[in-house]
């Protein structure tokens, strides 16, 4: 699969309450959350992405509470892809369960704002389109990759037969 | 090779010989709130999932947006209340009888030693205070757990803290676990347990225990844990009553003598400082004395960290007799509705009525931002809660210092953060 999109980018230790804040967690609408994606953080954010793109984040994105708001949000207002440095476990393990695409790359600070990026996903590629830096990152582990194969959770518990 | 405690729960919960690095474990207990229950009732109906492998394992604890803020709020418990009946889930929790989740569940006997939980809420690490493995999840993974029994996990490495030396006076769990984070970072054990030991973690009461295992997700860890020992077992026979009972196995919930840590931190309590978490990561972590020129307009005491009848009496200690600061909004909310009638039987609710405190109905309400306690633009809030983050408690434009009830209480009498000792 490849994803073609422009670069937003995030420092460091990006939380939940950045990514979603927590008055709007009465929704589980995807279009509502999306519209209110990195709010308390950067207001104009939702104006300037547009479907395909891609956030950029330093470490441990996603950090704090459990809300599957917030890569139900991300997802909402059209990112495709987010690639940080390293994520907050809870986000990561939601992200790969609703079939949020991401990528571990530790020189994901050499990417920069709007640089148009050319991922191919099941080789973990990432090619600067702007500045001509590829990158390469590894896989995840085989168990991980099953259920991004399946597109998620749900569906790989289906696929599995694992229901009781 | 030995294994954690972590390890060891894990590997008891799946049928594999050896434990492997992904399992698919069989789950005691999962749970959710009224945030995210809601959010793992979508995904279960969308995955058009029509049964529960379990109804007795599943709750539904209400305690985020309550009492209900909006039509909303009051919607989202609607949907958990049908979907309960719906399923015979027994352990829906309305706000008239439980409380916060992590304080509740622990009273209710539905977390227990040895037990593998999962919970989709961040705080779920609590429960590895009574040597739980106990794992915060998102929705979707309650919403699997709801109808396999199961869940996934990587099993994790652990780092283990041991900590020496003497307790200063008012030095508590919140301080230690402050002074950890701040030692590490808020990802200084990502994807990993953190295992809390030493003399001082043996002397700890359970309160100040679960206020550190509470917190092991603000350094970025899967779980907190405590080995359980004595203390334990007489604790949860007075919270949890006949609802406790002490079996065999519980005699195996400890790391073995050969178990492999990623990393092993001593860390000396003598002559540690109170410790504050200042704006906006719990990781920035200062002395007390050198905030005294902070000037805070709130003061909010409880929360599923520090909302436990130690920490109440902590602060109506200092409280009492004494008047908060005019224009200190100074707020009191237990942890749960026992803790709530047991401060009550205790004197302690008087006394804060009495300082000019207000107590409010256990609930996260003000530590998320919800509601109860929200904080406008340029002000400044002590809080015993766990989160520091920009915008946590209302404005983007706010500010949170995080400490012990100790400091909480001290500084809503003078208007400035403020070591308990200062007080006249």
């Amino acid at each position: 699969m490849i994803i073609k999109g422009h670069a937003h980018r995030f420092g460091n230790d990006i939380n939940t309450d950045d990514i979603i804040a927590a008055t709007y967690l009465d929704s589980q609408d995807p279009k509502f959350l999306g519209s209110k994606c990195m709010e308390n953080i950067d207001k104009d954010f939702i104006n300037r992405v547009k479907p395909g793109d891609i956030i950029v984040a330093g470490k441990n994105f996603g950090c704090g509470s459990s809300r599957e708001h917030a890569p139900v949000s991300i997802k909402g207002c059209g990112i495709s892809l987010v690639i940080a440095e390293s994520f907050a476990r809870i986000f990561f393990r939601n992200a790969i369960n609703i079939g949020l695409p991401i990528i571990e790359l530790k020189d994901a600070f050499k990417i920069k704002e709007k640089d148009l990026l050319e991922v191919d996903l099941s080789r973990g590629i990432i090619e600067d389109v702007s500045t001509n830096d590829k990158f390469s990152t590894q896989i995840f582990p085989e168990f991980l990759q099953e259920i991004i194969t399946y597109g998620g959770l749900v569906s790989w518990v289906k696929g599995q037969g694992v229901t009781k | 090779m030995g294994l954690t405690i972590i390890q060891k729960i894990l590997k008891a919960h799946t049928d594999d010989k050896t434990l492997r690095d992904f399992v698919h474990a069989k789950v005691d207990f999962c749970f959710g709130n009224d945030i995210t229950a809601p959010l793992a009732v979508k995904a279960f109906n969308n995955a058009g999932f029509d049964k529960v492998a379990y109804p007795d394992r599943i709750g539904f604890i209400c305690d985020h947006f309550l009492p209900a803020r909006d039509k909303t709020a009051a919607n989202n418990v609607k949907l958990l209340r049908d979907f309960s009946q719906k399923y015979k889930i027994k352990h829906f929790y309305d706000i008239n009888n439980c409380g916060i989740e992590h304080v509740f569940n622990i009273e209710a006997g539905l977390v227990q030693p040895g037990k593998l939980v999962i919970g989709a809420d961040s705080h779920t690490c609590t429960y590895g205070g009574i040597g739980s493995a106990s794992f915060g999840v998102g929705s979707t993974d309650l919403a699997v757990a709801m109808h396999t029994g199961k869940c996934w996990f990587k099993v994790p490495q652990t780092i283990k803290f041991v900590y020496k030396g003497k307790m200063p006076k008012w030095l508590s769990g919140k301080d230690l676990m402050l002074a950890t984070i701040g030692k590490i970072g808020v990802d200084g054990a990502l994807y990993q347990a953190m295992e809390f030991s030493g003399p001082v973690i043996r002397k700890l009461s359970m309160d100040d225990r679960l206020a550190m295992t509470n917190m092991a997700i603000e350094a970025g860890g899967k779980a907190g844990v405590i080995e359980p020992d004595e203390l334990t077992y007489k604790y949860l026979k007075v919270v949890q009553g006949s609802k406790f009972k002490f079996n065999k196995s519980m005699e195996k919930l400890y790391s073995d003598k050969d178990a492999s840590y990623s990393e092993i931190i001593e860390i000396d309590v003598t002559g540690m400082s109170l410790q504050v978490a200042c704006p906006h990561l719990p990781s920035n972590v200062k002395p007390v004395e050198s905030l005294k020129k902070i000037k805070i307009q709130q003061s909010v005491i409880g929360s599923c960290t520090n909302g436990r009848i130690t920490d109440l009496r902590v602060a109506a200690k200092i409280l009492k007799n004494r008047k908060v600061k005019k224009g200190v909004r100074t707020i009191i909310f237990p942890g749960s509705y026992a803790i709530y009638r047991q401060a009550e039987k205790e004197g302690l609710l008087k006394i804060f009525a009495e300082s000019g405190c207000i107590v409010s109905s256990p609930t996260c309400g003000p530590c998320l931002g919800g509601h109860s306690g929200i904080l406008d633009k340029g002000e400044s809030a002590i809080a015993t809660t766990n989160r520091n983050f920009i915008g946590r408690m209302g404005s983007p434009e706010s500010f949170v210092y995080l400490s012990s009830p100790a400091v909480a209480a001290a500084s809503a009498l003078t208007g400035n953060i403020t070591h308990p000792e200062e007080l006249k």
